[in-house]
C-alpha cells in the first residue's frame, strides 16, 4: 500500500518548479506567525510561475525576482537554522542514552574500587578518594572466582568444539548429500525451535540425574546443550552458497567428504563459524538456569551461579562477619571481573559478535 | 544421485544430531506433555519419569491455576511483558532513526548501545540492585537509620524528591516492578537497535529523496516511510521481544536473587518460569505442576506468536 502510495507520488516531471513550491510553502508556515505582507506576496508569486517566466524583461517582474531571491535565501536560512537545531537535539538524545548506557558500568567500577566506609558516603562521590585494589583480591578469594573461572572456561570449550563438530557435519549433510527423508527431517528439527527450553528442562533434569547419573559432572553440563538447531540451520545456509561445481570437482580428483569439509566448506565458512563459537563460549559463560540445576556443587559450579550464590560479608573491628550487610564494593569488584572477559571479547571481535547476533537473535 | 552408499553416510554424520534430539527434545515434549496430563497428587521425588501414574487427566493445570504463586508469576510475566516491550521497542525505534541519520561519533554510539548485550544478566542485575539498593539498618521499621541511599535515590534527593525503598526489606510491588522494568529496558535495547539500524540501512534511500521533493515533513516521512520500510524489522523485534518477556528469569534473579523478592518478601516477583524452575528444584518439587505450567507457557507464547504473526501480514510492508 505505502509503497504505491509512494512511487505515485514520485513522477514529477519539472523537479525543480515542484521545489521552489516547496520553499514557498516552508516560508508561510514558518513566517505564519509574523503573517508579513512579503509571504503574501512569495505565494503568489510561485502560485503563478509562468506569469515571472514571461515578463521577465519588465522592471516590475525584475524586481520581484529579486525579492523572490531574498525570500528563498531566507527560507534557506530559516530551514539551516532548523536543521542545526535538530541535529543538536539528535546529539543531546543520543549523549543522554550512552551515558544511561554506560552509567551501571561506570558505577560497578566506581563501587568496586571504594571503600566501604566511603561507599555508605552521602553523597556519594563519583571517583573513590582511596582506590582500593583490595576489594578485588577479596572478592575473588569469597566467591572462589578462581575454581569458577575455570570450571567455566573448561566446560565453554568442551561444549564449543564437540557442538562446532556436530553442527558442521550436520549442516554439510543437509546442504550437500542426499538422503530420503532429508526434508522431512531438517522441518522436523525446525519445528523444535518453537517450543521454550523450560519445557525441556523438566524432564532433562530428571534424565541426567536419576537415569544417565550425571549429577555434579561436567558432562550433565555439556552434553545436553551440544545441539542447536539454530546454529545448523545458519551453517546450512551458508554451506548452500558454495557452489555444487566445487563438489564434483573435488569428487572428481577423488577428495573424500571430509577433506572437502575440511579444505573448502570451512575455509569458506568461516566467519559464520567464528560468530556461532563466540556466542556459544559466551553462553556458556552466561548460562545460569542449567548449571544451578544440575551441578550445584562447588567443584563444578559455574560463574554466573557462584556469583549470585556468593555472599560478601562486611566485617567489624574483630574479623567477624556482619550477616545482614552486603559488602557492595566487593560484590561489584567480583562482579566487575566476571564482566572483564565478555567486554574483552567484544573489543576485539565486534564485528563477529554483531553479525551473529543480528542474525540469530538469540541471548546467550 | 541417491545412491545407498551416500545415504549410509548422510545418516552417520546426523547421527550425534539426531540422537541428540531424541534423548534431549523428543523425549522431554513426549515426557512432558504425559507428566502434565496425568493425575498425581502426591509424586515423590523418587518415582520420576515414571511413565504412567494415576490415570490420565487436567489435575495439574487445576492445580497450577489454582495456585498463588502461580497466579503471581502470571501476572508479573504479562506485565512486565506488556510494558517492557512498548516501551524498549519505542525508545530502540527512536534510537535508531537518530543514529541513522548521524555521522560523527556513529560508529562509537553504535557501539555503547551494542554494550549490554555483552554482559552477564545475572551479574549485571547485581550492578542495578546495587545502584538501587539503600545500606542501613531496620528498614522495615518506622525510624530505619540510612547510612546510604544508593545512588538512584541520591538523584532524586537532588531534584527535591524522597528517597524510595526500591529493592530492600519491606519494598513494595510497584517499587519493585519499576526497578525491574528498567533493568529489562536496558538489557533488551542493544538486540532492538542492532536490527532496527540494519532495517533502516537498507532502506531504499530514493523514497526519502522523493518525499524531500514533494516536501513531505519529517513527522510523515518517518510515519509513512520509515515505519512501513522497517515493519518487517519492527514486527520480529517485537515477536522476539515477547518470546523473551513471557521467559522472563534471569534479570530478575539477578536483581533479588533466586527468591525472587525483597528479603521479607520472597517471590514477591515471581514469574512463570520462576515458578517452574522451582518446581524441578525445590524439596517440595512437582513435575506434574512443572510440566502443566511449561504446557502454559508454551500455548501462551504460541498464541501470541501467531496473533503477532497475524497481525504483521495484514499490516507489515515487505
Amino acid at each position: 500500500m505505502a509503497k504505491k502510495k509512494i512511487e505515485n507520488a514520485t513522477p514529477v516531471v519539472d523537479v525543480l518548479e515542484n521545489l521552489e513550491q516547496t520553499l514557498a510553502e516552508t516560508a508561510s508556515v514558518v513566517n505564519n506567525t509574523e503573517s508579513t505582507p512579503m509571504d503574501e506576496m512569495a505565494t503568489e508569486m510561485v502560485s503563478e510561475p509562468a506569469l515571472t517566466t514571461v515578463s521577465l524583461g519588465d522592471a516590475e517582474a525584475l524586481g520581484k525576482g529579486v525579492m523572490k531571491e531574498r525570500n528563498i535565501e531566507r527560507v534557506k536560512k530559516v530551514q539551516k537554522v532548523v536543521k542545526i537545531c535538530v541535529k543538536i537535539l539528535t546529539y543531546v538524545f543520543l549523549v543522554a542514552i550512552a551515558i544511561s548506557v554506560l552509567f551501571p558500568f561506570y558505577w560497578m567500577i566506581i563501587s568496586s574500587l571504594k571503600s566501604w566506609s566511603e561507599y555508605q558516603q552521602n553523597p556519594p562521590t563519583f571517583f573513590p578518594h582511596e582506590i582500593l585494589w583490595s576489594n578485588y583480591a577479596q572478592a575473588f578469594d569469597t566467591a572462589n572466582l578462581g575454581t569458577l573461572f575455570v570450571n567455566t572456561v573448561f566446560v565453554g570449550i568442551v561444549s564449543t568444539i564437540l557442538s562446532l563438530i556436530i553442527t558442521v557435519l550436520a549442516a554439510f549433510a543437509f546442504a550437500r548429500l542426499e538422503f530420503r527423508g532429508k526434508n522431512a527431517l531438517f522441518a522436523g528439527l525446525l519445528a523444535t525451535m518453537m517450543i521454550p527450553g523450560e519445557l525441556f528442562t523438566i524432564t532433562n533434569y530428571g534424565t541426567v540425574t536419576q537415569y544417565l547419573k550425571w549429577g555434579g559432572t561436567y558432562t550433565a553440563l555439556i552434553v545436553p546443550f551440544l545441539v542447536s538447531v539454530f546454529y545448523v540451520y545458519l551453517l546450512r545456509q551458508n554451506f548452500k552458497q558454495i557452489p555444487d561445481e566445487l563438489y564434483y570437482a573435488a569428487k572428481v580428483d577423488g577428495t573424500s567428504d571430509l577433506k572437502y569439509l575440511w579444505k573448502v566448506m570451512i575455509p569458506l565458512a568461516l566467519p559464520t563459524i567464528i560468530s556461532i563459537t563466540i556466542l556459544k563460549m559466551m553462553g556458556s559463560w552466561n548460562s545460569y538456569i542449567w548449571p544451578r540445576l544440575v551441578a550445584n556443587d562447588d567443584a563444578h559450579k559455574l560463574i554466573t551461579n557462584g556469583l549470585r550464590g556468593a555472599t560478601f560479608y562486611v566485617y567489624d573491628a574483630n574479623g567477624t562477619p556482619l550477616t545482614d550487610q552486603v559488602n557492595y564494593p566487593v560484590q561489584m569488584a567480583a562482579v566487575a571481573m566476571v564482566s572483564f572477559p565478555l567486554f574483552l571479547v567484544f573489543i576485539f571481535l565486534r564485528k563477529y559478535i554483531m553479525k551473529g547476533v543480528s542474525r540469530s537473535g538469540l541471548k546467550g | 544421485m541417491v545412491d545407498s552408499k551416500k545415504q549410509w553416510k548422510a545418516w552417520l554424520y546426523l547421527s550425534p544430531v539426531i540422537i541428540l534430539t531424541l534423548v534431549f527434545t523428543v523425549y522431554p515434549i513426549v515426557n512432558t506433555l504425559m507428566m502434565a496430563f496425568s493425575n498425581d497428587y502426591i509424586l515423590a521425588i523418587g518415582s520420576r519419569q515414571g511413565l504412567f501414574y494415576k490415570g490420565f487427566g487436567i489435575d495439574n493445570f487445576k492445580m497450577v491455576l489454582g495456585y498463588q504463586g502461580f497466579m503471581t508469576g502470571l501476572k508479573n510475566t504479562l506485565l512486565l511483558t506488556v510494558i517492557t516491550v512498548p516501551i524498549s521497542t519505542f525508545l530502540a525505534l527512536l534510537i535508531a532513526v537518530c543514529l541513522n541519520s548521524i555521522k560523527a561519533f556513529n560508529r562509537l554510539l553504535q557501539t555503547i548501545y551494542f554494550l549490554p548485550y555483552v554482559t552477564n544478566t545475572i551479574a549485571i542485575g547485581l550492578v542495578f540492585s546495587t545502584m538501587f539498593s539503600m545500606v542501613g539498618v531496620g528498614l522495615t521499621t518506622e525510624n530505619p537509620i540510612i547510612t546510604t541511599s544508593g545512588i538512584i535515590n541520591n538523584v532524586i534527593e537532588l531534584f527535591g524528591g524522597k528517597a524510595i525503598n526500591w529493592v530492600n526489606e519491606g519494598s513494595s510491588w510497584s517499587a519493585n516492578m519499576f526497578v525491574m522494568v528498567v533493568y529489562i529496558v536496558w538489557n533488551a535495547l542493544p538486540f532492538k537497535i542492532l536490527i532496527l539500524l540494519g532495517g533502516l540501512q537498507s532502506v531504499n534511500k530514493q523514497y526519502y529523496d522523493a518525499a524531500k521533493v514533494d516536501g513531505t515533513s519529517r513527522t510523515r516521512t518517518f510515519f509513512r516511510i520509515t515505519v512501513p520500510m522497517l515493519s518487517p524489522m519492527l514486527a520480529y523485534v517485537v515477536i522476539t521481544g515477547f518470546i523473551g518477556g513471557f521467559k522472563e528469569y534471569s534479570s530478575i534473579v539477578g536483581v533479588f536473587g533466586d527468591k525472587m523478592g525483597p528479603a521479607d518478601n520472597w517471590y514477591q516477583m515471581d514469574t512463570m518460569v520462576g515458578f517452574i524452575n522451582r518446581n524441578i528444584m525445590d524439596s517440595n518439587a512437582h513435575e506434574g505442576k512443572a510440566s502443566a505450567a511449561a504446557l502454559i507457557l508454551f500455548a501462551i507464547i504460541f498464541a501470541v506468536t501467531m496473533l503477532n504473526m497475524y497481525v504483521s501480514k495484514k499490516k507489515v510492508h515487505y
